[in-house]
């Protein structure tokens, strides 16, 4: 009988040019299984609640919009119905259509940034290149209608700050035709390969049980059949008013996350149509002077799954209390589930699966037990790409065409 | 002008260090490889070490976790180098001034380990790569 | 489950609540003791199903909450279960990590940004302030000295 050594792997340094944020994961191998994994958080902990409390309640939304770039959206979201509900407020009609355009603007870039990086991880760089070449004109029209690329600035308590400019209406709806096409091919490229499905099927496997236990939310739930999604379950902007649907597959495996990916773009271009061609017209914002002493939850579907935030005021001028929850971080301790048992190899790629707020997995390496490096995370990431090389190999199948209309 | 400093104008290779940011700047960082922006035809090059880096592109307020690994990465990296600071966080800790768990900005967590450090500052939040760009080049023809 | 099925079923537990609190907006509150909150937490995971959203860790003035929020996603209905920990020199309360593993790292958290200690929690250690952070400072209370 072969003995099995039990070494661990420590994440090392944060730095690797596609790696976005630092986070330290360790993970102990049993030969080429993993067999147990754990996080070291901080790195990115700025202490944002407590910075809240100082701050006024309508200078909060330009806080929280940089808790994240990716779902620089949805935060203020969050909070602004957080705050609405305290106040009783509804916001006018209109306020409501231009938020759901850009929450579902921000879901389209995001995706294809995830497409992007997944393409990565496994060695398909052409994909990479190809999903952040056409997320440029998803950041260039929230350019036109917000003033910025990310950040967007424009939700406040009682509505929007600043309503879409005139006339870009036909322009929107023209760069989604593009956008639509764009996507359609890549969708196909991807779901029609076959090294991809012998690639990504049956990888990063997350349970419906272990989805549940671990209440994750967002594309990762609906990955494993668990079908919840705040814009239907507990409908906020516009969303109720517009035909879409909820998108979810049984497999929970990364391939299935990929999926439910690609096809919440066509409905988030979808849902933009429809706002765009109904969005009433009316003021951009009520006025709210007051906010009384109470309580409030505010949640919005971010493009990694369900914000979440709670504000309690007590009559004065800023909260006496902020919590503020990102999806990922119900999201992230779910590799607990996914990770163990899966290969060395598949790692970086089922970190990736969930979407994390960061992207921490060339923060790995496999070290013995004299803290002497076997794989840094170059190695893993070549693990991994060698893997993809070798299927490539054994199907036979020809690359990936991606064509550029 | 020493041929260090001139060999660093040829072609530069960076290394990107994320000290605790919220992404955006991360993004429109990597956003610079890809086709639209495509630095590499201008020789500039993101590397996966710092030894091999002539510059740091650093984010992020510089957490108090963070702080010490960053100045780990800044004594690894080979001198001559110059440190940019990307972004409103990096460059002045932006919205997050007076956080519990800042240590930055980036500069002053730089001087403490090199108080000579050549160090250049991009605003914005976050800097559109356009800037990026022009803020490297501008730099390097100071130099 | 129906709002109306969700409602009656809470109503089972009033024994262990001290109140209860609904808003019109879809959100009710379950007020309880601290050593309560563990069974309450229980029923809704296990019996209701819910799902669980986070936790909030509170210093009022005259004691510490501590408030599981959970989610009714067929009608949105936020159900949050706020506990009250009278004890300030000590606050302690019974963790709810071994029904519910996805509150694992956010007991750790409130352990430590309020100092709350959790009972029973599996893994109880430094979540995400950061390694040289002194001892005995607890970012998120009032009357913390930073």
């Amino acid at each position: 009988m072969s003995e099995t050594v039990k070494k661990p792997i420590l994440a090392v340094g944060p730095f690797h040019p596609l790696q976005e944020e630092m986070e330290f994961f360790q993970l102990t191998v049993d030969g080429e299984k993993v067999t147990d994994i754990d996080v070291r958080l901080s790195y990115n902990h700025r202490g944002i609640e407590k910075l809240s409390e100082t701050l006024q309640f309508d200078q909060i939304p330009y806080l929280v919009s940089r808790i994240c770039g990716i779902c620089s959206a949805s935060h203020p979201l969050a909070y602004v119905q957080a705050v609405e509900e305290i106040a009783g407020v509804k916001p006018p009609e209109r306020a409501l259509y231009v938020r759901t355009i850009i929450n579902e603007l921000e879901r389209i870039h995001s995706h294809l940034l995830w497409v992007g990086l997944g393409g990565h991880f496994i060695g398909y760089d052409t994909v990479f290149m190809w999903a952040w070449k056409y997320r440029e004109p998803v950041l260039d029209l929230l350019e036109e209608i917000t003033g910025n690329r990310n950040n967007y600035g424009n939700v406040k308590i009682g509505g929007c700050r600043e309503d879409i400019p005139e006339g870009i209406e036909p322009k929107i709806l023209k760069e989604l035709d593009t956008i639509e096409k764009k996507t359609e091919m890549l969708t196909k490229a991807i779901l029609d390969d076959p090294v991809l499905h012998a690639r990504l099927k049956g990888v990063g496997v997350l349970s419906k049980k272990d989805a549940v236990r671990y209440a994750v939310t967002g594309p990762t739930a609906r990955g494993s059949g668990v079908d919840i999604d705040v814009r239907r379950d507990d409908p906020y902007a516009a969303y109720a008013d517009l035909d879409w649907k909820v998108i979810t597959q049984d497999a929970g495996d990364v391939f299935a996350k990929a999926v439910v990916r690609l096809l919440e773009t066509f409905e988030s271009i979808k849902i933009v149509r429809q706002a765009v061609k109904k969005l009433p017209k009316g003021p951009i914002t009520t006025e709210v002077k007051q906010i009384p002493p109470g309580e409030g939850c505010g949640r919005a579907e971010a493009p990694r799954g369900e914000t979440f935030h709670y504000v309690r005021s007590d009559g004065g001028n800023r909260p006496v209390r902020h919590k503020i929850r990102a999806p990922s971080y119900v999201n992230v301790p779910s590799f607990k589930a996914s990770c163990i048992g899966a290969d060395i190899a598949d790692v970086t790629l089922t970190l990736a699966a969930v979407d994390p707020c960061y992207s921490c997995t060339e923060r790995l390496a496999v070290v013995d037990d004299h803290n002497n490096v076997i794989h840094n995370h170059e190695a893993l990431l070549r693990l991994s790409r060698e893997k993809t090389a070798k299927i490539m190999k054994e199907t036979g199948a020809p690359g990936l065409k991606l064509e550029d209309i | 002008m020493g041929w260090k400093l001139w060999s660093l104008k040829k072609s530069i290779w960076v290394f990107h260090v994320n000290t605790g940011a919220c992404n955006n700047c991360d993004i429109e960082i990597v956003d610079l490889l890809t086709p639209k922006f495509d630095v590499e035809r201008f020789g500039i090059k993101l590397v996966g070490s710092p030894r091999h880096a002539d510059a740091l592109l650093v984010t992020g307020v510089g957490t108090r976790q963070a702080a010490k690994r960053l100045q780990e990465v800044y004594r690894q990296t080979s001198k001559p180098c110059v440190v940019f600071c990307m972004g409103a966080c990096a460059c002045g800790t932006g919205i997050f001034e007076g956080a519990y768990h800042v240590a930055g900005p980036v500069d002053k967590i730089i001087k403490e380990v090199d108080p000579n450090a050549i160090i250049a500052y991009v605003p914005g939040c976050p800097p559109k790569p356009e800037a990026m760009i022009s803020g490297v080049v501008k730099a390097l023809s100071v130099l | 489950m129906e709002q109306q099925e969700l409602e009656s079923r809470l109503s089972q537990m009033e024994g262990k609540l001290i109140g209860t609190q609904q808003t019109k907006n879809n959100r009710i509150f379950l007020l309880c003791e601290a050593e309560k909150c563990s069974d309450v937490c229980r029923f809704l995971f296990e019996e209701l199903s819910l799902r669980f959203v986070i936790s909030t860790g509170i210093d009022a003035d005259d004691c510490f909450e501590v408030l599981h929020h959970f989610s009714n996603d067929q009608t949105g209905c936020m159900v949050t279960v706020k506990a009250f920990i009278r004890d300030r020199t000590k606050p302690s309360i019974g963790s709810i990590t071994p029904f519910v593993p996805a509150a694992e790292w956010i007991e750790r958290e409130m352990h430590d940004v309020l100092g709350i200690d959790f009972e029973n929690h599996p893994n109880m250690r430094r979540l995400i302030l950061c390694d040289d952070w002194p001892e005995g400072v607890y970012p998120l209370r009032k009357d913390a000295k930073l």
